[in-house]
């Protein structure tokens, strides 16, 4: 008669469901089909997707690649450390490494604009969340993520280490200006 | 074969004494692990108070790291192990299948345990319950982990046998009862987490010992969480147990469906391995189309599982007590259920908090495009404090007032307190768990030790509100560290102190369940009894209103995020 005796009847499964019942079932499975679909949809329809455009990569290719960046496009220094701060072309191509702990190097967006920005980690995982605007990225060392991002506002961003990397994990914190 | 047996004279129920041992130990030792979950969680609770922040950052990532993995899999795994051999060898009156096992099994678990615990508290290992390649604890962390899965496998194993056995025997007639199918289910998918975790972390373990040289970080991340997040589901299946389990034992309540209960238990064998992909949306190595239909859990089956057991399982309360004449109004046979006994009122508050934190936070959250707004942040410890702790932890903690007079044969001593500690635990963790989730949607990091980013090239300055927040987590987290700790008291207390109950009469005989088919087939009409259940409907279509709302208002905050594609 319970829960914790084997069912009354024996032949449970030929047993009718109740209206109530069913109608549930029907409510649960309709709204789950709608949140997948919303998925798919805004894939379709929707101005923030991830990126699917990762290549394999090690530390040492993707180091090369942000100095030379880094060489390139740099128009300034700020901080005692003389962190370059690099400014991409509209529309262009920019790299973004992360290491114990620093974002590296600070970039210089125009609103409005979008960008291919590489990310990686050369040592451990590390978490990029851009606040206060609140977008957070796996980073993973081995994998380049080619992602396009279009600010939308001009301001100071501060990207925020979100993925536990050590005794210095609090201190890693980065910078993107937006003009 | 010389089996004794015991059939407590309160409730009926028939243990065999080796597993009575067994079930005894498995729950104490999940108790102390508690303990020490209990006593790290208030330093965690204690340094993220932005106002105190208590450890040094060394000390915090340690403490924290203990945190995980003694609440995650050493006080759940223990407890779990109980559960399983009550709902096999107690609920179908057998002896259990291979005892010595079932203890090889139990010191495999203890001695793991300590040895990863040993390696934490070394300083050596602070890499988070995750353990994250490439960095890298020491190798007993690693080692003691594998130890308890083995211990937690030949628990499922002698588990798995008890079923067997209890055939055999024929012990019960017809099919399993619910309870046991959902255990079951659990036990089932404990076998594939096990097998994922040990695919990853024996490899680790080799990595550690400098035999391997490199473990693909993203690879690791993917497998790790088969292990990390099926074992949540294991939880999902044995709390969901415990929820019909309590209402079967407090309203004598009876599925309204057999058929409906069990579908959802399966949908959770056949969907929910897929779990690790929602932890990997916002990872490069996956495409779109892999998260979108893995995340979901092949498109949301077994999120339909569990809204189905939100309405079945106060739905047979409902119709047991409206059998029983409550049947005023909408909610007569809610105002009326036993709210002073605490098996009861922490098992509704379990549901209650499950189905509406935990469950509609965790559906927003594995969205695909919305994990990227939280992913990381605060939110998902907000999440699964409302799923873990509210949802199983709760059960479990209800489920020992009822435990502790029939396995243990003591009484719970300060019954008021009794009373009082699963409202002070459910709805401290429930708020806990909302301003944390609160704290994430404003970006607040978690596993962070400084808000204020001491030492770092820059400033930022979180708002306002995320300090408020943070505040509000310490305080409402440590009366909930108050509520666990009142509940550890108040079972240590009566196992040592409480009145000793009689443990029924000692029988070499089980005395199977009695054969109730045959008689009541000529009563029943079965299907032409359905009870209407109103109220139940009622509560659900408030679940599906928060639920559909906080889904479009997510969306509607992505939206205005920078493009990203």
């Amino acid at each position: 008669m319970s829960a914790i005796l084997p069912p009354s009847e024996r032949l449970w499964w030929k047993q009718s469901i109740s209206g109530q019942e069913w109608a549930w079932i029907g409510i649960a499975f309709v709204w789950a089909m709608i949140m997948f679909v919303m998925m798919v949809y805004w894939h379709i329809n929707g101005k923030q997707n991830l990126s699917n455009e990762v290549y394999k990569t090690t530390t040492e290719m993707f180091t090369a690649k942000t100095e030379a960046f880094v060489k390139e496009n740099t128009i300034r220094t700020e901080t005692e450390q003389n962190i370059p701060v690099v400014k991409p072309n509209a529309n262009g191509e920019a790299f973004l490494l992360a290491r114990l702990w620093a974002w590296y190097p600070i970039l210089e967006l125009e609103a409005g604009k979008t960008y291919k920005i590489h990310l990686s980690a050369v040592d451990y995982n590390h978490g990029f969340s851009l606040q206060p605007t609140n977008i957070n990225i796996q980073v993973i060392p081995g994998y380049e993520h080619v992602v396009k991002m279009t600010p939308t506002k001009a301001g100071t961003y501060a990207i925020v280490c979100n993925e536990y990397c050590g005794i210095g994990h609090h201190t890693m914190l980065g910078r993107i200006y937006v003009k | 074969m010389a089996t004794t047996y015991r059939t407590c004279p309160r409730t009926g129920l028939q243990f065999d004494l080796d597993a009575d041992k067994l079930m005894r130990w498995n729950a104490v030792a999940g108790v102390l692990w508690l303990l020490v979950g209990g006593i790290t969680a208030l330093l965690v609770i204690l340094t993220r108070w932005p106002a105190i922040k208590l450890l040094p950052a060394d000390q915090f990532y340690l403490i924290l790291t203990a945190h995980g993995i003694d609440m995650l899999i050493l006080w759940i795994l223990f407890f779990e192990m109980a559960v399983l051999y009550f709902a096999s060898s107690t609920l179908l009156r057998c002896r259990i299948a291979t005892p010595k096992v079932a203890w090889l099994g139990f010191w495999l678990m203890v001695v793991g345990g300590i040895m990863t615990n040993v390696a934490i508290f070394q300083g050596s290992s602070s890499v988070m319950f995750t353990s994250y390649v490439p960095m890298q604890a020491a190798p007993h962390f690693y080692l003691g982990i594998i130890l308890v899965a083995v211990g937690a496998l030949l628990g499922t194993g002698v588990f798995f046998g008890t079923l067997v056995v209890a055939k055999k025997d024929k012990t019960y007639t017809g099919s399993l009862p619910l309870v046991t199918f959902g255990a079951m289910t659990a036990a089932i998918i404990a076998v594939f987490t096990i097998a994922s975790g040990a695919a990853i972390l024996i490899p680790t373990f080799a990595w550690s010992m400098g035999w391997i040289k490199e473990i693909d970080a993203q690879l690791y991340r993917m497998v790790w969480w088969a292990l990390g997040h099926s074992s949540q589901q294991v939880n999902v299946a044995a709390h969901v147990s415990i929820w019909y389990l309590t209402a079967a034992v407090i309203f004598g309540a009876k599925p309204l469906s057999e058929k409906v209960s069990r579908f959802a238990f399966l949908l959770y064998i056949l969907f929910l391995q897929l779990a690790s992909a929602h932890h990997l949306l916002s990872d490069p190595g996956m495409s779109a189309e892999w998260k979108v239909l893995n995340t979901s859990y092949f498109m949301y089956f077994a999120v339909l599982a569990s809204m189905i057991h939100g309405f079945t399982v106060p739905g047979a309360i409902e119709a047991a007590q409206r059998k029983k004449g409550f049947t005023n109004g909408l909610f007569e046979w809610l105002r009326k259920a036993p709210w002073g006994n605490p098996v009861f009122s922490g098992m509704f508050i379990s549901l209650v908090g499950f189905g509406f934190l935990g469950g509609i936070s965790g559906v927003v959250l594995g969205t695909e495009q919305i994990n990227m707004l939280m992913h990381n942040t605060f939110y998902v410890p907000g999440h699964f404090h409302t799923t873990v702790v509210v949802g199983t932890t709760l059960a479990f903690m209800s489920i020992t007032y009822l435990l502790v007079p029939t396995l243990f044969r003591r009484e719970m001593m300060f019954p008021k307190l009794c009373q009082i500690q699963p409202y002070l635990y459910g709805i401290s963790m429930s708020v806990l768990g909302l301003v944390m989730m609160g704290a994430g949607t404003l970006g607040v990091s978690r596993r962070h030790w400084d808000m204020a980013f001491s030492g770092a090239p820059f400033q930022y300055e979180w708002p306002g509100a995320a300090y408020l927040m943070m505040g509000l987590t310490g305080i409402f987290g440590v009366i909930a560290v108050i509520g666990g700790g009142l509940w550890i008291f108040l079972v240590v207390w009566s196992l040592l102190f409480g009145k000793k109950l009689d443990g029924g009469t000692l029988s070499d005989k089980p005395t199977p369940i009695p054969d109730q088919s045959a008689a009541s087939s000529a009563s029943h009409t079965g299907s032409e009894e359905h009870i209407g259940v109103p109220g139940t409907v009622v509560l659900a279509m408030t679940l599906l209103v928060c639920f559909v709302l906080y889904y479009f208002v997510n969306w509607k905050y992505l939206s205005e995020v920078w493009g990203l594609s």
